[in-house]
């Protein structure tokens, strides 16, 4: 192989930034199954492979990369599937360019293999790669609350031992933050369906529109209901607000109100649907997470003509992920540094009033420098204003069962082994971790599983 | 789960469902309510728990027409199910012997009242319900909620029924004759305003039920805040029951008005459809 191609990672395909601004379709293409094995020859195949290090959930890279070099797609699958059942999402959402990739020694030399891109081609391509399960179902019986990415894994790693179990989710539809946070235009709503459905081919029983704490009381889960586990996957569901003057104006959204309206609810397609939203002209997003540049831009395809990102820092510190800032740079957004707000004046027409903020050279906790206040201020003249500063962790179980210990951030605390302070009860995902990813979400639900197994005394396959 | 089995009519515009639920009948507890969406295309609307029979495990709720939502709860026939169903939410109630209790219905407020007063009364309270509505023909549920008061009072608006007035005028008199330990109204929003405002200078615990616009109803989306003595609560999970000396009332009454025009037009476009 030459050299140079080393150096250069075979570009992914995306939608012509003219068109996918019109709809809720899926920007990226993915890899072509030729495109696909052409990145993966460029792997190297290290003996020791620091990429494997870096992905929470360790699937064996190199090992289902070289599969794919032969063509193999579906042998690449069932490799991936051996350390994580949901594929098809995290070769989507995954931020593999801080994880694995950021790994890969390539990256030293030019560009890091495209990891995400490649376990994406795997799903795409390596069809319906059936379950194995193993054996008759064990009388052991797990409830699993909430459908987000940790409750859908750790169903799954039990279900696979044959564990019977039981999902209970809050709302109507099945999939946590992946279907009401998450737009279809990064991840395609049947992508989910597909894994969901998968889950319930394996036995996995799946329950909307129970909310744990209400419709069954969490300590009944245990006695009446006769489970001999509890895994908690709630997330990080509680929207956290700016507290400022305005905040309760009509059409200042919190970010999962306004993409709960369009994700789930389908305010997209109002009023064939009931569920209305308003449609701003002008739209003021303010953060600078992957919430942020999701609800920028959803607010650009209801049709706004300008959406403003506002967010406290640089784009330096901004964690969303780079592919999805420079998506968002492309399709128009417009960014706004070292902003935040102080106030909301007016009513449909509205004044974003912001404090200018400047960077100092000290660090803070996170490694990050810190940002300072300033005496200036600008105004922004918006009629939708969306608040994406962060979730905390949902508090509904927590509240009602006092002997869970809890964390500062009203996280769940748990031990290496994800136990909470209550026997037969465990806990995983941003619940536990508080606002954080899919993949740690899912590593979390591994080892919560793992744990659990050991507690029923299952032996484990893997 | 989730089938209608009975379904009646109780004054223009006004329904009572039965639905089979059984979950929600087990662990319903005083003031909480409800989430439907009749059709998967529908909104998510809150409503609250009338009533509930455990041994059955059905529920009751009674819900005013008003625009694009309830007319198509409205329309589900006995043996149909509502695409999706969740409850009990809310804080419950907190029963328990505070004396002399005031509850107040006011229209749609009648429905839910019935069971807080029942609750309070078998806890030992003495109830006075006081239930109000525009005319004599909205005044829904009297039987059932006289059967769980140790005093019943009935006004309407134009007089076609009870005392003529409001049910703050009957609210003042007891004021001044009675020691109440506590009022709870539940009503229209300008209806739960007067009443905070009629007991304040008393220093009477005043308990309202608040109506503003919901979402998920788990907490998740922020929709549903609300102002409480100066600080932003999630109706949904931090209420819907609140203190109504600190509510801020105008706050809530802007944010109900949020989507006028787009109610309008999902009303007229689900017409247009059937
Ligand atoms: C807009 C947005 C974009 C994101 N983008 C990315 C990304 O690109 N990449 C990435 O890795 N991560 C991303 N994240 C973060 C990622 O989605 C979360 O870290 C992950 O979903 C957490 O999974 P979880 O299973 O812990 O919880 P969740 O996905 O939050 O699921 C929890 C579920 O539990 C349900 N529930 C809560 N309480 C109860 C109860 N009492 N009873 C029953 N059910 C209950 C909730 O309704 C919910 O469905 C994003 C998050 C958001 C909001
Ligand atoms: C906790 C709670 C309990 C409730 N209990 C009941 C009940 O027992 N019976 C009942 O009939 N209604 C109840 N409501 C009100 C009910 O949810 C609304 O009437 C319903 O959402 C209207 O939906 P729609 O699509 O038919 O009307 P829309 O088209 O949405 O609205 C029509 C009109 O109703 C107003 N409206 C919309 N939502 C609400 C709301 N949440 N509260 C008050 N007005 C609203 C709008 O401003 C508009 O003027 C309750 C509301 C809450 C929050
Ligand atoms: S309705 Fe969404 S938080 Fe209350």
């Amino acid at each position: 192989m030459e050299g140079k191609d080393i150096e250069k990672r075979t570009p992914i395909p995306e939608r012509p930034v003219g068109e996918r601004v019109k709809d809720f379709e899926e920007v990226s293409l993915g890899y072509s199954k030729e495109e696909a094995i052409k990145e993966a020859k460029r792997c190297l195949g290290c003996s020791r492979p620091l990429c494997v290090e870096g992905c929470p959930v360790g699937v064996e890279i190199p090992a289902f990369i070289e599969r794919i070099k032969e063509g193999d797609f579906k042998g690449a699958l069932l490799k991936i599937k051996e350390k994580n059942l949901l594929p098809s999402i995290c070769g989507r959402v995954c931020p593999s360019e801080y994880q694995c990739e950021s790994k890969c020694v390539l990256g030293r030399l030019g560009a890091p293999i495209s990891i995400g891109a490649l376990e994406r081609a795997a799903s795409d391509y390596g069809g319906e790669a059936e379950e194995e399960s193993n054996g008759p179902p064990k009388p052991k019986r797990v409830a699993v609350i909430g459908s987000g990415p940790a409750g859908l894994t750790c169903a799954a790693e039990l279900a696979r031992d044959g564990v019977e179990v039981f999902v209970f989710e809050a709302l109507h539809q099945l999939g946590g933050v992946l279907r009401y946070g998450i737009p279809s235009f990064r991840l395609p709503r049947a992508v989910i369906d597909r894994q969901i459905q998968r889950l319930k081919d394996m036995g996995v029983r799946m329950e909307g529109n129970v909310l744990v704490g209400r419709t069954i009381p969490f300590s009944d889960l245990r006695t009446k209901e006769g489970f001999d586990a509890v895994f908690i996957a709630t997330g990080a569901g509680l929207p956290q607000l700016l507290g400022i003057k305005g905040e309760n104006l009509e059409g200042v959204y919190s970010a999962n109100e306004f993409l709960t309206r369009v994700n789930l609810m389908r305010a997209d397609l109002f009023p064939q649907y009931g569920t209305p939203i308003k449609r701003g002209k002008r739209v003021a997003v303010i953060g600078g997470g992957n919430v942020a540049m999701d609800s920028a831009r959803v607010a650009l395809r209801l049709g706004a003509d300008e959406v403003y990102i506002a967010y406290r820092r640089t784009e330096e510190e901004m964690p969303a992920r780079r592919v999805e800032i420079e998506h968002a740079k492309e399709e128009g957004i417009r960014f706004l540094y070292l902003l935040s707000p102080l106030e909301i004046r007016g009513n449909e027409e509205k004044e974003l009033i912001c404090r200018k903020m400047r960077l100092s050279d000290e660090l803070d906790e996170s490694g990050r420098r810190k940002v300072f206040p300033t005496e200036e201020t600008i105004s922004l003249l918006v009629d939708v204003v969306v608040v994406a500063i962060g979730q905390r962790p949902n508090p509904l179980i927590p509240s009602l069962e006092p002997r869970l210990a809890r964390g500062r951030e009203g996280e769940i605390l748990v031990d290496e082994e994800m136990r909470t302070s209550l026997e037969g009860v465990w806990a995983g995902g941003d619940i536990a971790s508080g606002a954080a990813t899919v993949i740690l979400a899912m590593g979390m639900a591994k080892k919560a599983a793992q744990s659990i197994k050991k507690y029923l005394g299952i032996s484990s396959r893997r | 789960m989730g089938k209608i089995i009975r379904k009646e009519p109780l004054a223009e515009g006004v329904v009572l469902l039965e639905i089979e639920a059984e979950r929600v009948a087990r662990s319903a507890q005083v003031g909480q309510f409800v989430v439907l969406m009749p059709y998967e295309t529908s909104e998510r609307i809150p409503i609250s728990l009338h009533n509930w029979d455990r041994n059955k495990g059905t529920i009751e709720i009674v819900f005013q027409v008003v625009g694009r939502t309830t007319s198509e709860l409205a329309s589900l026939e006995v043996g149909e199910e509502p695409y999706a169903l969740l409850g009990p939410l809310g804080k419950p109630l907190e029963i328990k012997r505070y004396g002399l209790v005031v509850c107040i219905g006011g229209g749609l407020g009648i429905p839910p009242i019935y069971n807080i007063a029942r609750g309070l009364r078998e806890a030992g309270n003495e109830v006075i319900s006081i239930i109000g509505a525009r005319t004599a023909s909205l005044l829904i549920l009297q039987d059932r909620t006289k059967s769980v008061s140790d005093r019943f009072l009935v006004c309407t608006d134009d007089g076609s029924y009870g005392e003529k007035g409001f049910v703050t005028g009957v609210l003042s008199r007891l004021l001044k004759s009675e020691r109440i330990d506590l009022v709870i109204a539940i009503g229209p929003v300008p209806m739960m305003e007067a009443v905070a405002n009629l007991t304040r200078p008393f220093g009477i615990k005043t308990i309202v039920s608040l109506n503003p616009l919901m979402l998920d109803a788990t907490g998740m989306c922020g929709v549903c805040r609300v102002k409480v003595g100066g600080e932003t609560k999630f109706a949904c999970v931090d209420g819907p029951k609140f203190d109504a000396h600190q509510v801020d009332f105008a706050d809530l009454k802007r944010r109900l008005a949020m989507y006028k025009e787009e109610e309008r037009r999902a009303l007229e476009e689900w017409k247009a459809r059937i």
